[in-house]
């Protein structure tokens, strides 16, 4: 018996499908290496001087980069409450929100739709809606930029059609429809996972005891999509809320988001300890929504895990 | 006009090859007020189309329903003054078994007071008495039917549509609920129409059954009537187990290919027999007494089936093989192999239209 039992216990072997825990090495070494260390070094760097000359940073601690963030010393040695990078964090969480609101607004239906089609439909419109991940964020950001300049095919009609004072380049409005029409995406593909998993059986049930096609869709679909529109609203609000490229290519740089000013302060203003600070800040603050979504979700019941 | 009148009823579908398939075939039916309706038939048959056309998930082609004197069939679902149990329960996931059950009521606007009131009502009602805090999926699957049929009843409907609610429950279970089902319908006078395919559970719930074949209704009687007297050789072999024995009509009675020979005594008096020409005659199992020595019917014992209650006997007539279910007890039962007479009882067997 027990020679039989040391034999098996030999030939153990991992159940089928599941692999030993040296396989998951690669990946978790890769990770260690491009997200745990260059947080770290971001954290350190945050509580260090910058370099007297050129870039980089020296090494004495010192934690003015955050107060930096709030207080501006002015030339006569008083100092004031600083509401500039205030204001450009207000603006990415204003941006941030009003982006993750409209592709909601938009995603939701357009996923239902895609949901009650034939599955060869679904297939096809699936991969409809990924196509713009086949082309580079920059040129289809270009492109954009094309679409909606004074000189565009938008521009061409508003004139048409007599409004002459068409002008949204370079202003908030074209950073927000860059972001939007960036993060659709991501925010359709979730939600359409989860419709396309609703037993439309409930919806004729609810048809059924009397409720109206809004009463239906408020108190049976939502409730039913709510994990998807949960991971919609991470997937847009917190990398948009990093986002760099449709402030400076469409915003023109003068409606500042926050990742604009990190990517200055490592760049031309060489001031690494005050971008870190801010990227810190900014995970922080990332980290915050994300806690009050997952509080909500849980609220609610459902299992959502972001984090 | 009747409580629930269904009349010229047609619907077809388009199939993915382009084609139709008729699902509803000029249906007329009248359902009494208070009555246990049963809609029977085959998978495919057209039963689960005219129940949702009643519901209003489907919208019939042509012909028209009228409830207590009101046309429905061009009103939307949620208008009709009828409610459908699912075969798949179709229970919000995301509500409370008490939340399930206020949903209608509260789709009519009633104060708060009267739902809890109505939903206590219910829930009594199906025996779930309590549970309202539970969810559906903490339920077994018998106790979330109850939830359906509470949710449904809990609307007090003009008529309570219910699609095979009772399929996914185990045979114990189903057996127990199509009693509890006809104690409350007979409880609460509300018209219930019940969608089967299973022909025993028609017959010990309906008042009355209408057997649906290829988008048609081929008989609607009471299931007595049904089970002694079926039109045709579809609803004699659909409803029960019966022998269909095809032969040639002599003057005194059918020979049977092969050498048997039914006797004129043995068929129904109401039966029409041709003189000469084909002929299709239908005898249940139970409706034969197994002979020593010969009979008009002769062959050999192939299987001798127990099933607890009774005996099956296959008998190898000729080219045919002939059921016969004999009483487990108090009889004697042929051994395999033995050549045996098979005696129908008088007039038991009928002829159908093949």
């Amino acid at each position: 018996m027990t020679a039989l039992n040391e034999k098996t216990s030999k030939l153990k072997r991992n159940p089928p499908g599941q692999t030993g825990p040296w396989f998951a090495f690669p990946t978790v070494f890769y990770l260690v290496l491009t997200i745990a260390v260059p947080l770290v070094i971001t954290v350190v760097y945050s509580f260090l001087e910058k370099a007297q000359i050129g870039t980089g940073v020296q090494w004495s601690f010192n934690p003015r980069a955050y107060k930096d963030i709030f207080i501006q010393e002015k030339l006569d040695g008083t100092t004031a409450f600083d509401t500039r990078y205030v204001k450009v964090l207000w603006n990415s969480f204003l941006y941030s929100g009003i982006t993750t609101v409209v592709t909601l607004i938009l995603s939701i239906p357009i996923a239902m739709w895609i949901a009650t089609r034939t599955a060869a439909a679904r297939n096809f419109l699936v991969a409809a809606v990924t196509l713009p991940f086949w082309i580079s964020i920059l040129i289809r950001t270009y492109g954009l930029r094309q679409i909606i300049d004074d000189m565009g095919p938008i521009g061409a009609i508003m004139h048409r059609i007599g409004y002459t004072s068409y002008h949204i380049i370079y202003t908030p409005i074209a950073t927000v429809t860059g972001l939007i029409y960036v993060f659709l995406p991501f925010m359709i593909l979730p939600i359409y996972a989860s419709a396309e998993r609703f037993d439309f059986r409930l919806a004729e049930a609810a048809y059924d005891l009397g409720a109206r096609r809004m009463t239906v869709l408020r108190r049976v679909i939502l409730p039913s999509i709510r994990p998807g529109i949960i991971s919609g609203i991470a997937l847009v609000f917190i990398p948009a809320l990093g986002s760099f490229l449709q402030s400076d290519m469409l915003g023109g740089g003068k409606t500042n988001m926050i990742a604009n000013v990190i990517a200055n302060n490592y760049g031309q203003a060489r001031n690494w300890p005050f971008g870190s600070a801010l990227s810190v800040l900014l995970m922080v603050l990332t980290l915050i929504s994300v806690v009050i979504v997952q509080r909500i979700a849980a609220r609610k019941g459902d299992k959502v895990e972001l984090i | 006009m009747a409580y629930l009148d269904i009349s010229h009823v047609s619907k077809n579908y388009p199939t993915p090859e382009g084609g139709t398939v008729q699902a509803l075939d000029d249906v007329s039916l009248s359902i009494e007020s208070g009555e246990f309706f049963v809609m029977l038939g085959p998978s495919g048959c057209g039963k689960t189309t005219l129940l949702r056309s009643i519901a209003g998930l489907e919208y019939p082609d042509s012909g028209t329903i009228t409830l207590d004197g009101e046309r429905i069939d061009d009103l939307p679902a949620y208008k009709r003054p009828v409610n459908t149990v699912f075969q798949s329960y179709a229970l919000f996931p995301h509500m409370t078994v008490g939340q399930n059950v206020a949903f209608g009521l509260e789709m009519e606007g009633l104060d708060k007071k009267e739902i809890s009131e109505r939903v206590g009502n219910a829930l009594d009602q199906v025996k779930l008495t309590g549970l309202n805090k539970r969810r559906p999926l903490q339920l077994s699957g018998g106790q979330q039917q109850r939830v359906a049929l509470a949710r449904a009843l809990a609307k007090k409907p003009k008529v309570l549509l219910l699609d095979e609610p009772l399929s996914a429950l185990d045979l114990k279970l189903r057996r127990g609920m199509q009693i509890e089902l006809k104690r409350l319908q007979q409880d609460t006078g509300i018209s219930f129409v019940f969608v089967t395919h299973d022909q025993e559970e028609a017959m010990s719930m309906g008042d009355r059954i209408a057997v649906f074949n290829f988008g048609e209704v081929v008989q609607l009687d009471t299931p007595r009537e049904i089970y002694r007297r079926p039109v045709n050789s579809f609803v004699a072999d659909f409803i029960g187990e019966t022998n269909l024995l095809e032969g040639q009509a002599q003057s005194d009675g059918v020979a049977l290919p092969g050498g048997g020979f039914i006797s004129r005594s043995v068929i129904a008096t109401d039966c029409d027999v041709p003189s000469s020409g084909p002929v299709t005659v239908t005898i249940r199992p139970e409706d034969f007494e197994i002979a020593e020595g010969n009979s008009a019917l002769n062959g050999i014992v192939r299987d001798v089936i127990f099933t607890g209650d009774s005996v099956r006997v296959h008998v190898q007539v000729a080219d045919i093989e002939v059921v016969a279910t004999l009483p487990s007890y108090g009889v004697r039962i042929p051994d395999r192999g033995a050549t045996v007479g098979l005696k129908p009882l008088e007039h038991s067997a009928r002829t159908v239209a093949s």
